[in-house]
């Protein structure tokens, strides 16, 4: 029997071993939704790729110096916007911004996984990680 | 260059980093920001930014091959994660402040260093201590499968290892790393976790991590998506592929080969910053 197929006992019936199992068991569901998530972004990605490369495949390209991106491709409401309006390195931005957005969504799962659990000191600690992860991709442009 | 041929090339360079990276296990992400800067003359920010996303598509992407080999342990990876993405915010903040020249220093050691710490092998042998009180109030103490059936583990030095963690965090957030190989020191060497979980619980923080100075690097303009495109797709792929031929090859040699050029591209990385070419 693989520990897959493994009869998890309700709450109160655990032992502690019962208990490693089934958060394995969430684990292994959390990275397939992970790997789905990599995936939809890299399809997004390579989608804008395309356009981006049949739009101006001749161009001069030169990285030596650093300009920073436009200010549209700098916020999460300018990417969603402007990719939306069909520009395609705004599209393989989109693509990048949902790649970020997979470990911040598994970190949503795990406070999920922790409050079905009842552990309120991880459900604490969980909460922590994702205020930083938040602020990170929607407040620090106040400090950048 | 024009568009067609530098999406191309760096393409082919990612995928074989992505493919080395997994096929040792020690990580595509090092040696991206050195084949962007030194050969494709691309600028050390935009290099940073590219190689911080696609560090994320390999910690995601290959999460469900790693949690099926081994147990990762969620708990110490949640808490440690306090302590990297705080460590992450900084070092993503300290790239704007650091001259790119000090910062390819630092890239150079750490490159260095990385190669030396994973060519070392410490047999560490189990030694029965009482549980760590700190580690039990964390409800840190765990089990994994062992070829003899399940075996529990107790954790030690809490404190330590979160201090190490927050500095894994700032260099990654500093570099565009994920600092694999300081987070599965700090956890197997000071924290007594046994490998496998480290390795694993390592894997799944990397992600975590990387997104913290994620957000950061976005709104600096520090990722852009014609340079970030070629280098994730090519990582991706490659370290897919890794993963699967990981199985069948013996991967002794090749695992040196690749430190010598890990080190060699750290040389290089410390040269030119001592030169003052970034």
């Amino acid at each position: 029997m693989t520990w897959m197929d493994r009869r998890i006992p309700d709450r109160r019936n655990r032992s502690p071993q019962d208990h490693d199992w089934y958060e394995q068991r969430t684990e292994i569901v959390i990275a397939y939704l992970l790997r789905a998530g990599v995936l939809t972004a890299a399809v997004v990605v390579i989608l804008g790729a395309v356009l981006y490369l049949g739009a101006h495949p001749a161009a001069h390209v030169d990285y030596r110096t650093f300009l920073a991106v436009p200010d549209p491709l700098r916020t999460v409401h300018g990417i969603v916007h402007t990719a939306f309006s069909g520009d395609s390195r705004a599209i393989m931005q989109l693509g990048l911004l949902l790649l970020i957005a997979t470990p911040i969504v598994r970190v949503m799962f795990s406070v999920a996984a922790f409050s079905i659990e009842g552990d309120r000191m991880y459900v604490f600690f969980t909460m922590l990680v994702l205020a930083v992860l938040l602020y990170s991709l929607f407040g620090s442009s106040l400090i950048a | 260059m024009n568009v067609l041929e530098f999406t191309f090339l760096v393409w082919i360079g990612s995928l074989a980093a992505g493919f080395l990276g997994a096929l040792t296990g020690l990580g595509g992400g090092v040696v991206l920001v050195p084949l962007l800067t030194i050969f494709f003359h691309v600028d050390l920010r935009y290099a940073i930014g590219a190689s911080l996303v696609s560090v994320i598509a390999t910690s995601s992407g290959s999460a469900a091959a790693y949690v099926k080999e081994g147990f990762s342990n969620i708990r110490i990876g949640m808490f440690l994660e306090i302590a990297t993405t705080l460590g992450a915010l900084l070092g993503a903040y300290l790239t704007a402040k650091v001259p790119a020249n000090a910062i390819a220093i630092i890239f150079g050691v750490v490159l260095t260093y990385s190669a030396y710490v994973s060519r070392r092998v410490r047999p560490r042998t189990a030694v029965e201590q009482p549980p760590d009180p700190l580690a039990t109030k964390l409800k840190m103490n765990g089990i994994f499968p062992d070829t003899s059936g399940l075996r529990s583990y107790n954790v030690y030095n809490v404190p330590t290892g979160f201090g190490v963690m927050f500095g894994a965090g700032a260099l990654s957030g500093l570099l565009g790393i994920g600092s694999g190989a300081l987070k599965v020191v700090a956890m197997d060497q000071a924290m007594k976790i046994p490998f496998k979980v480290s390795t694993t619980t390592s894997n799944f923080m990397i992600g975590v991590t990387a997104a913290a100075s994620a957000g950061v690097y976005l709104s600096r303009g520090y990722i852009d998506p014609s340079v970030a495109m070629p280098v994730m797709l090519g990582v991706l792929l490659g370290s897919l592929i890794g993963t699967r031929v990981l199985v069948k090859t013996q991967t002794k040699s090749l695992r040196l080969v690749f430190s010598v050029v890990i080190v060699l591209l750290g040389l290089e990385m410390l040269f030119k910053g001592f030169r003052g070419g970034f």
